[in-house]
């Protein structure tokens, strides 16, 4: 359980999401790490020529770190998530809390990770859909309705002459991985309370 | 018989055909010559890339071009001597003083002989040298922009022909001058040229980090002509051998007058001897005149310096720096193979090629063998230095280039081939002709110790029926052959574009990591350039007009100009806010009497405009950027010489 967290201090440094938008005259895709503070482009230009590819179908500019209050929250969630999970092991480990605590601590993280995918995709439809009405380029979907570009949460879709495959990055994948970690601590936590110490010991050094 | 041949070849290919048909639908396909297929051989299927760059001189384009080998595809077109409206180099402000010169500014020049940098023998792919033959002046060019960085004019020289090769380190680039003049040059006879005119060899300095170069000696020799050169390699390092023609000093009718000594010669230079004397305070300061541009890629500008002396050097002074080897008959290529050991000399009226010794010219430097002088430069026995010669059964050899596998190539002009032969036996292993009558050749690395003996490329100075006709002009021909079997075997056939006269190759990898994609706009240091749109603006100097502008995928800030008069001096200082591969954008105007620019991303280039009449008139991208390229034009207006307009100017109100 002391262990698990820690493993989530790579998102100060990994992406969470990675977004790559490929196109026959990009045979070097473009791309955007989402941080947690922020995002960046994967090529040191991408970013500006993402932007400036958006503004022929109307869509507005990446915002900047300062320009989303969730650039300058999520970091402080992310930390407060680690100093609270590595205190519930340093007590689950002096036996001062159960194995309940690292369920609630999975749970709690669960939770807001949901959120904060929800707010994400929230933030994705508004981006993709509310779209300058001057725009050089309006485009219709076969049913004759406004054609919209939100980019996908998960998994790859085909977007006028683009490619956009949307993944989690290896600070999500850390983020797995601690997180599963607690969980495993949670499960032989609650398995030791019904069998041996060794299990216990092992769970609280999870 | 000629056609008898023909027919046999005709026949042959029939069968060629005949059997890869077979081939395709059987199961061995490695059965014999017959079935190894050049077209598989030169096929860069479709988003492939070649193995090797080509670097083919343009000759009288002025320019040099970038192909690809095996496929025999043109990649770019730089320029270099010659005004070029395709990018505006030469026509844009920035570039004009890259082609000045003592003469003035000069639009056009004959490029020669490209030679890539070394270190240690081999290339390194920093840079490109190449010689201006008609106003004498050296280029070089960087191997990561593709771009000429700076020409040197080389005074007291004419007809910049036995140059611009490079010694083992790039320490120098040399230029031997062709044409003997005056030196220095003054009104006299012409027919008092014999024992009066001169011929400046140059040396001129790399400096190692950035590649500027500097004259640092001239040894003025004989009135001789000094047709081509090349550097001692390995053992031979510290030397440089030039040949020569006319050692009858003639002035006119050369063709005969030219052609009557048996033998010519090859001087052999110990440069590092002469380099020695001159930190040592020897040699002569002369007055001098000539321009030293230099392009800065961080304010992507040239600037042109007019230097006023130069060092030369007597070789009669410098005892042991200078030898002449006789070679028979008015030899044109002067090679060195690999180990720096043969000094190859291809008498251009000759059948045989003459092959001399290193090791046996320091012995009969070493044991006095000599055989008289030539206005004191002492000239050494031709049986004393002799290693070989290649009893080629071709006539008219001009130029050889190396394997590294033991393996000479030399093409002869005469007989149309290049023949293949053994370096140490002098014996012939093989011969192919070529369409027609072929100048030089390039095996990539082939001029220095480590040839990449896969390819040759002949370059031909007559097509005649190789392509569809285009009237009496032709583009020449040159032909790709696979010299990595016994025997050579043609491959390809593809028209250059000017006339190459020479051509460096080297591995696409050596290059292909360093090229640049984008200049950097947080690095322009342009005094016009502009970071931002919010920087664009207009500003008057009397009757100069200087526009700042920008662009980007779709437009141009700004895009409407007014309060520009009729006799005003228009500067369009165009800064591209690209950052993206491959996106210039371009601008013209209407009525301009220079070129358009290309502007390359992070790049600001200038052109001047400078109207005539009352208007409103028009300008426009050039350049294929987007979408709505189109789109991406503005307007200028133009008010009378006497009007009182105020300047302004907006995008997108």
């Amino acid at each position: 359980m002391i262990l698990g967290p820690l493993f989530l201090l790579g998102l100060y440094f990994l992406p969470l999401w990675n977004i790559m938008l490929g196109a026959p005259q990009y045979p070097e895709p473009l791309g955007m790490n989402i941080h947690i503070n922020g995002i960046r482009g994967v090529s040191e230009f991408d970013i500006q020529n993402i932007d400036g590819l958006n503004h022929y179908i109307g869509m507005r500019t990446l915002p900047k770190d300062e320009d989303m209050w969730e650039f300058s929250a999520f970091p402080l969630i992310v930390g407060g998530m680690i100093a609270l999970g590595v205190l519930v092991g340093l007590l689950g480990y002096s036996n001062k809390l159960t194995y309940k605590w690292f369920i609630g601590w999975f749970l709690l993280m669960s939770v807001l990770g949901v959120l904060g995918m929800y707010d994400f995709n929230n933030w994705m439809v508004d981006y993709g859909t509310n779209l300058d009405p001057n725009a050089i380029m309006k485009l219709e979907n076969p049913d004759g309705t406004p054609m919209t570009y939100k980019p996908p949460l998960f998994g790859h879709v085909k977007m006028l002459n683009f490619d956009v495959t949307s993944l989690p990055a290896p600070g999500a994948w850390m983020m797995f991985v601690g997180m599963s970690l607690t969980l495993a601590a949670g499960y032989l936590g609650w398995k030791s309370s019904r069998i041996t110490p060794d299990v216990e010991i092992s769970a609280r050094l999870v | 018989m000629k056609r008898f041949a023909f027919k046999i070849g005709i026949l042959l290919s029939g069968m060629a055909l005949l059997f890869s048909g077979c081939n395709q639908g059987g199961k061995s396909a490695n059965n014999g010559a017959l079935s190894s297929s050049a077209a598989e051989k030169v096929y860069v299927a479709p988003g492939e890339q070649d193995a090797y760059y080509a670097f083919l001189s343009g000759g009288y384009s002025g320019n040099l071009t970038v192909y690809g080998l095996p496929s025999g595809r043109m990649f770019k077109e730089i320029p270099v001597f010659s005004q070029f409206p395709t990018s505006g180099y030469g026509y844009s402000e920035e570039t004009k003083p890259l082609l000045n010169t003592s003469h003035g500014f000069i639009p056009w020049d004959d490029l020669h002989h490209p030679d890539i940098s070394q270190t240690n023998g081999e290339l390194d792919g920093r840079w490109i040298f190449v010689n201006g033959n008609n106003t004498p002046r050296i280029a070089r060019i960087s191997l990561s922009t593709f771009e000429t960085e700076e020409i040197i004019e080389v005074p007291n020289s004419a007809g910049n022909h036995s140059s611009s090769f490079i010694t083992e380190n790039t320490e120098y680039v040399v230029a031997g001058t062709r044409f003997s003049v005056p030196v220095p040059q003054r009104d006299m006879p012409i027919k008092e040229y014999k024992g009066n005119f001169k011929g400046a060899l140059t040396f001129i300095s790399v400096e190692p980090e950035h590649g500027h170069m500097e004259i640092e000696f001239q040894v003025i020799m004989p009135g001789f002509n000094y047709d081509l050169s090349h550097p001692g390699r390995g053992k031979s390092h510290g030397w440089f051998f030039f040949s020569t023609y006319n050692t009858e000093e003639a002035s006119s009718l050369l063709e005969v007058n030219a052609s009557q000594n048996d033998k010519d010669f090859i001087a052999a230079i110990n440069w590092q001897k002469i380099e020695e004397y001159v930190k040592n305070g020897g040699g002569t300061r002369v007055p001098a005149n000539y321009a030293h541009n230099v392009y800065d890629e961080s304010t992507h500008m040239a600037t042109s310096t007019m230097k006023k002396e130069v060092l030369t050097v007597d070789p009669t002074e410098v005892p042991g720096a200078v030898y002449l080897l006789p070679t028979p008959k008015s030899p044109h290529g002067c090679d060195v193979d690999p180990s720096g050991q043969y000094i190859i000399g291809s008498g251009k009226l000759s059948a045989d090629i003459t092959v001399h010794s290193f090791d046996n010219m320091l012995a009969a430097i070493e044991g006095g063998q000599f055989d008289g002088e030539a206005y004191g430069i002492p000239i050494l026995k031709f049986e004393e230095v002799l290693a070989g010669t290649v009893k080629s059964g071709g006539l008219g050899p001009l130029h050889t280039e190396f394997d590294g596998n033991g393996n000479a190539y030399t093409t002869f002009f005469i007989s149309s081939e290049v023949v293949k032969w053994q370096l140490g036996s002098w014996e012939v292993v093989d011969r192919k002709p070529t369409f027609y009558s072929v100048g030089h050749l390039m095996i990539p690395g082939g001029n220095s110790r480590k040839p990449f003996g896969k390819y040759l490329v002949a370059m031909n100075k007559i097509t005649k029926d190789r392509y569809l006709p285009t009237g009496p002009e032709m583009e020449h021909s040159a032909q790709i052959y696979d010299i990595s079997g016994e025997k050579m075997e043609l491959i390809y056939d593809f028209p250059t574009h000017g006339e190459p006269h020479y051509a460096a190759g080297c591995p696409a990898d050596l290059l292909k990591p360093n090229s640049k994609k984008i200049y950097r706009l947080d690095e322009n240091n342009h005094p016009y350039g502009i970071k931002s749109p919010a920087d664009a603006r207009v500003e008057r100097d009397g009757k100069d007009v200087h526009i700042y502008m920008s662009t980007i995928r779709s437009h141009f800030t700004p895009d409407n100009i007014e309060g520009v008069k009729v006799g005003d001096r228009v500067y369009f200082h165009v800064t591209n806010h690209e950052q993206d591969f491959d996106v210039p954008h371009g601008f013209a105007a209407i009525g301009a009497n220079t070129s358009e620019i290309l502007v390359m991303p992070g790049q600001t280039k200038t052109i001047i405009w400078e109207p005539k009449q009352v208007g409103v008139w028009p300008f426009y991208c050039t350049d294929f950027c987007s979408a709505l390229h189109q789109e991406m034009q503005g307007y200028i207006r133009v008010s009378a010489a006497n009007s009182n307009m105020e300047l302004s100017w907006s995008v997108g109100d």
